[in-house]
């Protein structure tokens, strides 16, 4: 078994280009060259899929790709463990390129080095909840007793002992899904493909869902890629997003990134409805200064809304602010979370000492 | 007057033309035939010892054999005490060994029906080419009539067990090919993506997925076919297939209305008894569809 800490390795994927129909190789010169989705499909009956994409997927984290529906999303995922050949480009994973794999040994990635979490959960209906979890490991022949093993551990981590011995039909989504989560952790891969995971859930259930992934996460440092179309979500489980736009990422970088500095009206309309206190970080706001007085000393990666809870308790209008080695870093005012948890105007410099992310520029 | 009457080929082509298809499929037969009486010699030989083991064991124990088939296939008291009934209504009545008969005979042609059936049909799901190929070829199967079957088995093999056995594998095989086609094509595509993330093989897909989740469809065709060759094996007693269908055919000959409806419903009791055991399987194996969430 790897070693689940084991740093594993990044995904990259490279000039990623998916057109759909039957002579894509022979439009990708005109979509290099820049023609447009509707173009290509008003005037050749093609479907422009992905184009140029660039993406780095880092590894022992949960990477989120975002966009509308149409927007590319599930096409992207499927390249991953290529459910859908590339009509260009590379995915490199470990030194080798997935989009140049033999057949035998994508056979051998995909039961080794990836899982993958579906919309619609996709699990066997004439297979008991127990017989979907072991199904990875029985296609690797990975001996009875084991499988079962590791099944019912897996099954006990989602919350589902004692159901072992129904079928799916006989459970509620939310259950169901929980199963189609076990069925990929079982395989113990250091990839977790998700693609809309949750978006059939109920909201409550799915925030619950969202609890029991990165409850996990936090001890199996999966390299995730999670899809979906829903902000809050990808705020939550995110720790980069990349914002998908007929077949483009427009935008990419951290949660905070995106939410304070959208590239375009498009995301701008997107984040509109954030509640900015919940993502923005103390970090972000705070001014190079020397330790003010005050009694209150938070680290930069508290949320503005804690933070200010925080300074309402202690009746102080003053925090400083702390790296993450515990070093003094500058002080932040209330007054200036305030600002910045209320929706910005246009001539709000984005007073920061933090320069942005770096993967923002790429 | 010249259009009233159609305008017929002359009726020395119309014999030539008879005459030449005719002898180039005689030559077929006298060339090719004992190759492939002994090609399928081993079908006589598993229906002969089929019908022995019916017939030579005591009646009781095929009685009791045959009702216990029914009630695991079924698991259910009331068609497995009707199947009882019917038998012992049947042998009172001395029908008994016709019946083993067309039993061992409906056994063997659903069996060889399933054992073609299916790999044609899985194949037939694989292929949209061989699937185009494939269709109008069991349509015109299922159309033609049942009696011009036996015309070129008896040039062949002449009269017998054998071309019998054939002719009616070939009337009965559409269902299962059809259906077997169909529960595979209908199989869930997000399940196939699954399998194939999870790194199955065809193979595995196949025998994992597809097949399981066509096999209520597969045991609808199965229990087609076995209708269908009940249906079959009447005719085929005009070539020399012993069993139910003899008395019939000479009852007609006969006018004896008796022998004739009683041997009619003697077949028409085993087809019921197949039919509710192998639907009561079917059903059975949907259970896990049934079972819905509250
Ligand atoms: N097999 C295919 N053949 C032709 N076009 C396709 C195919 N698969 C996807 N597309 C097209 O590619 C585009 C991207 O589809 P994709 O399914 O990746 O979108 P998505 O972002 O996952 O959307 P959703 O949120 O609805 O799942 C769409 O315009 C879709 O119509
Ligand atoms: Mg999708």
């Amino acid at each position: 078994m790897a070693d689940p800490q084991g740093p594993g390795s990044d995904i990259e994927i490279r000039s990623l280009y998916k057109i759909f129909g039957p002579q894509a190789a022979r439009h990708l010169a005109d979509v290099r060259a820049g023609m447009g989705k509707e173009e290509l499909n008003t005037r050749h009956g093609h479907v422009l899929g992905l184009q140029d994409i660039n993406l780095t997927i880092p590894a022992g984290r949960i990477t989120v790709v975002m966009g509308l529906s149409g927007s590319g999303k599930s096409t992207l995922i499927r390249h991953i463990n290529r459910l859908i050949d590339p009509t260009a480009g590379e995915i490199l994973y470990d030194g080798a390129d997935v989009a140049r794999m033999s057949p035998a040994d994508l056979l051998e990635f995909r039961r080794s080095k990836t899982a993958m979490v579906f919309q619609k959960f996709a699990l066997m209906p004439h297979r008991t909840v127990l017989e979907n979890v072991t199904y990875g490991l029985a296609i690797r022949g990975v001996g009875a007793r084991e499988r079962e093993r590791t099944a019912r551990h897996w099954l006990e981590r989602v919350g589902l002992e004692g159901f072992e011995e129904r079928y799916p039909n006989q459970l509620s989504g939310g259950m169901q899904q929980r199963v189609g989560l076990a069925r990929a952790l079982a395989n113990d891969a250091e990839i977790l493909l998700m693609d809309e995971a949750f978006s059939a859930l109920d909201p409550l259930i799915r925030t619950d869902m969202q609890s029991i992934l990165l409850d996990l996460q936090q001890e199996l440092h999966k390299t995730i890629v999670f899809i979906t179309h829903d902000l809050d979500e990808a705020l939550r489980l995110g720790e980069k997003i990349a914002i998908l736009r007929d077949g483009r990422i427009i935008q990419q970088g951290t949660g905070e990134s995106i939410v304070l500095r959208p590239k375009d009206d498009y995301i701008a309309s997107f984040v509109r409805q954030v509640r900015r206190g919940k993502v923005i970080t103390l970090g972000t706001i705070a001014r190079a200064a020397p330790p003010a007085d005050t009694p209150v000393t938070l680290p930069a990666g508290t949320l503005l809304e804690d933070a200010a809870r925080a300074l309402t308790l202690a009746e102080t209008g003053r925090v400083n602010v702390t790296d993450a080695a515990g070093r003094h870093m500058g002080v932040a005012t209330l007054a200036r979370m305030v600002a910045e948890m209320i929706e910005p105007q246009d001539d709000d410099e984005p007073a920061s000492i933090d320069d942005g992310d770096p993967s923002v520029a790429a | 007057m010249d259009l009233i009457d159609f305008p017929e080929m002359s009726r020395g082509a119309s014999r030539a033309l008879r005459q030449t298809v005719d002898g180039a499929f005689r030559d077929f037969a006298r060339a090719y035939g004992e190759t492939l009486e002994a090609i399928f010699a081993p079908i006589g030989h598993l229906l002969t010892f089929l019908e022995t083991l019916m017939l030579d064991s005591p009646w009781t124990l095929v009685l009791a054999v045959i009702c216990g088939l029914v009630a695991v296939m079924s698991r259910s008291w009331k068609i497995t005490l009707g199947t009882a009934l019917a038998l012992l209504a049947i042998g009172y009545l001395g029908m008994w060994e016709d019946t083993m008969r067309t039993i061992s005979m409906v056994v063997v042609c659903t069996v060889l029906a399933v054992a073609i059936g299916i790999p044609v049909g899985i194949a037939m799901a694989r292929s949209d080419r061989l699937r185009g190929v494939v269709t109008p070829v069991l349509d015109l199967m299922q159309t033609m009539p049942s009696f011009v079957y036996l015309i070129p088995v008896v040039m062949i093999f002449g009269l017998g067990r054998v071309p019998g056995v054939i002719a009616v594998v070939v009337y009965a095989i559409p269902p299962m090919i059809r259906l077997t086609d169909l529960g595979i094509r209908q199989v869930r595509a997000d399940l196939l993506e699954a399998a194939d993330a999870f790194g199955s093989t065809s193979w595995q897909k196949l025998k994992d997925v597809q097949l399981p989740l066509a096999l209520p469809t597969i045991m609808a065709g199965v229990n087609q076919t076995i209708m269908m060759s009940l249906a079959m094996v009447v005719v085929a007693s005009m070539i020399g297939v012993r069993g139910l269908g003899q008395p019939v055919l000479q009852a007609i000959n006969n006018q004896y209305f008796t022998l004739g409806v009683m041997n009619g419903l003697a077949i028409v009791a085993i087809a019921i008894t197949f039919d509710r055991a192998t639907q009561a399987y079917g059903k059975r194996l949907q259970k896990h569809l049934e079972a819905g969430h509250g």
